[in-house]
């Protein structure tokens, strides 16, 4: 599946879980239905949430994607791919005041946009950035 | 004061008047101007000369500017996207002139036999000795694309360039093509040859694993009693339009975050001046420059514009000049700095054209490059054809020289479509011109030849075209990767640059028959970025070809339609 997360990368704080299995949301094939699935019907953008991103992919089986919350009370950060056949790729949940930091690596099949939502109060956040994955060559 | 005397003046007018005897007045009169052209009196305290993308090329050549680089959204209208008379227009040159030769394609092939060859690292060094003499301290900066080019780079695993540099002086350099001679061999070059002698700068360049640093970022020096920093900055894209496998685990990047956390940490430590010796692009620095603060200078090269003047652009933190110097050892730029009270109070900046007719060779350089052709002589110049018309690769669609690769790949494969690459480097054989085999190499001589032949579908191939197109015309900089526009032999598009990706190929077609989505075609191709690629290198299967055909008619250019681009500045026609 080309959606699947190929690793979870390095969790900084030792006090973040991962989330228990949110089937209908992994299994979302639209991105709507992903974010129906985690609760969070329409994130607003902020600029507390940091997400740092290739503008070009180096190799779409390997996408480095770091998202930084900034928003007080952050307790879940989730990633989307929105081209992807099930756009949710990875949701970590934070507990007892952990830093809100994850880093991950991705499968992108195509130039997509990649969406970091993240929840704090209650309330959901949104920050997005476009990663093209080309099929190279033609170097100048 | 020019050092010049009287003695060399004369033998240069004389030489000059040789070389366009048969021609006309202008060479005559364009000697005169000699002088006047390479008297470049010194301003302020600080100094930096700046060449870039010579592709390795030890000796003089000649080299076509663009007609066609087209300017995107942002870019349109705008340096570097401007060709002939608009170029000379926005930057005051006066059509019919030297300098319109060197910055333009207009006239060419007339032109450059009246004005001679350009570049050749023995004129070079002559100009940066020269250049040197005025300015204590003065860096030379190399851009970069320097260890790959030529059959000589490409046989000696690109040391012949890098003892050349080591010859010339060079101080620091940035990178690109010299990744493709493999991680392993870049890092024995850096750590052997260059070390305590050339600084091999890469902010950008780190390991995929921890983000390590792979090179150093930075360099600082004292020159004449101000604190000097140069940041380098490595292709960011090279994984992607090069063999990734070739170094696996290195992460490039533009990496603007880091870019800035450099800067602060440079003018922290002092530096007065900070200098970034960028292989990004032009558009690309044009847009770092809005977002990183406290760069004075940004030297840029890998789109190999020869843009006259800087480009101011203005940022938060002030103001940065931006510049690109060409390509293929043409022109050597040089950066004064007023630096007082602590900071750059005025610049002056000169691309100048290296004219090899004007700048005698310089004789411990020009030994040095007899000693390193003189073992493949034999190969190197066989002449394979005599081209009747004027070959050259330079512009976002199929040059001739492309063409004609094109057409020989197709036909020795017996293929109905080719792909070449649109490398921005090679460089240009005038009509009536015999091709050797190096002229040859100057096109192709990378470390991934093979030739390939596929059957590829009609969607696919128009995949293929929309990737590359986006590449070129993405209207964000960022987005925008490698060179121009893969050339395309056989088959017929229309193409849309300000068009969305994926919109911007429509109505393809084979001998007239539209292209069928489904169907799969014959086509030939080389520099295949995928690791195990095999086949003949691609030279030898042009070099059969030219050998064969003896004679090569002026080539019909195979390019696309273009919608929405009449009035374009940075398009005279196809």
């Amino acid at each position: 599946m080309l959606s699947a997360l190929i690793a979870a990368g390095v969790l900084k704080p030792t006090a973040a879980y991962a989330a228990e299995w949110n089937k209908a949301a992994f299994e979302a094939h639209d991105t709507a239905g992903a974010l129906k699935g985690i609760g969070a019907g329409a994130p607003a953008d902020s600029k507390d949430l940091i997400l740092k991103v290739p503008d070009i992919a180096e190799n779409g089986a390997v996408v480095p994607v770091d998202v930084i919350s900034n928003i007080p009370n952050t307790t879940s950060i989730s990633i989307l791919v929105e081209k992807n056949p099930s756009p949710l790729s990875a949701s970590f949940d934070f507990a007892n005041g952990a830093l809100p930091e994850v880093s991950a690596r991705l499968k992108m099949g195509q130039t997509s946009l990649v969406k970091a939502v993240a929840k704090a109060d209650g309330k959901f956040y949104t920050a997005q950035k476009e990663v093209k994955v080309t099929v190279g060559g033609c170097g100048g | 004061m020019s050092s010049m005397n009287r003695r060399e003046f004369l033998q240069m007018l004389a030489a000059a008047s040789v070389a366009g005897a048969a021609l006309d007045a202008r060479p005559l009169l364009a000697a005169g101007n000699a002088d006047a052209l390479y008297d470049v009196p010194k301003f302020g305290n600080v100094h930096f000369m700046h060449f870039t993308d010579c592709h390795a090329q030890l000796l003089p050549i000649w080299f076509r500017e663009p007609n066609v680089n087209l300017g995107i959204a942002g870019a349109f209208g705008k340096a570097p996207h401007l060709v002939g008379e608009h170029l000379l227009k926005a930057f005051n040159i006066k059509p019919g002139t030297r300098e319109a030769h060197a910055f333009t394609y207009l006239d060419f092939a007339q032109a450059a036999r009246t004005y001679g060859k350009v570049g050749g690292f023995a004129h070079l060094a002559t100009l940066v000795k020269r250049m040197r003499g005025g300015r204590p301290g003065a860096l030379l900066l190399d851009g970069g694309d320097t260890w790959q080019g030529s059959a000589t780079a490409l046989w000696s695993k690109g040391q012949d360039m890098v003892d050349a540099c080591k010859l010339l002086g060079v101080d620091m350099m940035s990178s690109h093509w010299e990744y493709t001679l493999g991680d392993k061999r870049v890092q024995e070059i850096v750590e052997k040859d260059l070390k305590g002698k050339i600084e091999f700068l890469a902010q950008n360049v780190k390991t995929t694993d921890f983000g390590d640093p792979v090179f150093a970022p930075y360099a600082m020096r004292e020159m004449n009693g101000v604190q000097v920093a140069v940041i380098g900055q490595a292709f960011p894209y090279t994984p992607i339009a090069n063999p990734r496998w070739m170094m696996p685990d290195w992460t490039f990047g533009v990496q603007d975050e880091n870019m800035q956390k450099m800067v602060d940490e440079v003018r922290a430590k002092g530096a007065k001046v900070v200098v970034v010796l960028s292989h990004n692009g032009m558009d690309v620095d044009l847009k770092m420059a809005t977002r990183v603060t406290g760069i004075d200078a940004i030297l840029g090269g890998h789109t190999h514009d020869g843009v006259p003047r800087p480009i101011t652009v203005k940022n938060a933190g002030g103001q940065t000049l931006v510049t690109n110097a060409g390509s293929n050892g043409k022109f050597l730029a040089v950066l004064d700095f007023d630096v007082r009270g602590g900071k750059v109070q005025d610049f002056r900046y000169k691309l100048l054209p290296v004219f090899s007719n004007l700048l005698p060779a310089d004789v411990e350089m020009a030994a040095y490059i007899d000693k390193v052709r003189a073992p493949h002589l034999d190969k190197l110049n066989e002449k394979l054809a005599v081209s009747e018309g004027l070959l050259y690769r330079r512009g976002n669609f199929n040059g001739s020289w492309d063409q004609l690769i094109l057409d020989a790949i197709m036909e020795v494969r017996d293929a109905e479509i080719g792909l070449s690459p649109g490398f921005r480097w090679g460089t240009t054989i005038l009509p009536g011109q015999a091709i050797t085999f190096e002229h040859l190499m100057d096109q192709t001589a990378i470390t991934y030849p093979a030739s390939t032949l596929n059957e590829i579908s009609g969607e696919t191939l128009k995949g293929i075209l929309e990737d590359i197109s986006d590449n070129l015309f993405n209207p964000d900089p960022y987005y925008q990767q490698g060179g121009d526009m893969v050339r395309v032999g056989g088959l017929q598009y229309t193409c849309t640059p300000h068009a969305k990706m994926g919109n911007r190929i429509s109505d393809l077609r084979l001998k007239g028959k539209p292209l069928e989505a489904s169907k799969k075609y014959r086509v030939a191709g080389w520099a295949a970025v995928s690791e195990g690629t095999t086949g003949e290198p691609v030279w030898d299967v042009v070099a059969r070809y030219l050998r064969d055909k003896k004679t090569i008619t002026p080539r019909k250019l195979n390019v696309p339609k273009l919608v929405g681009m009449q009035g374009n500045p940075g398009f005279a026609g196809v």
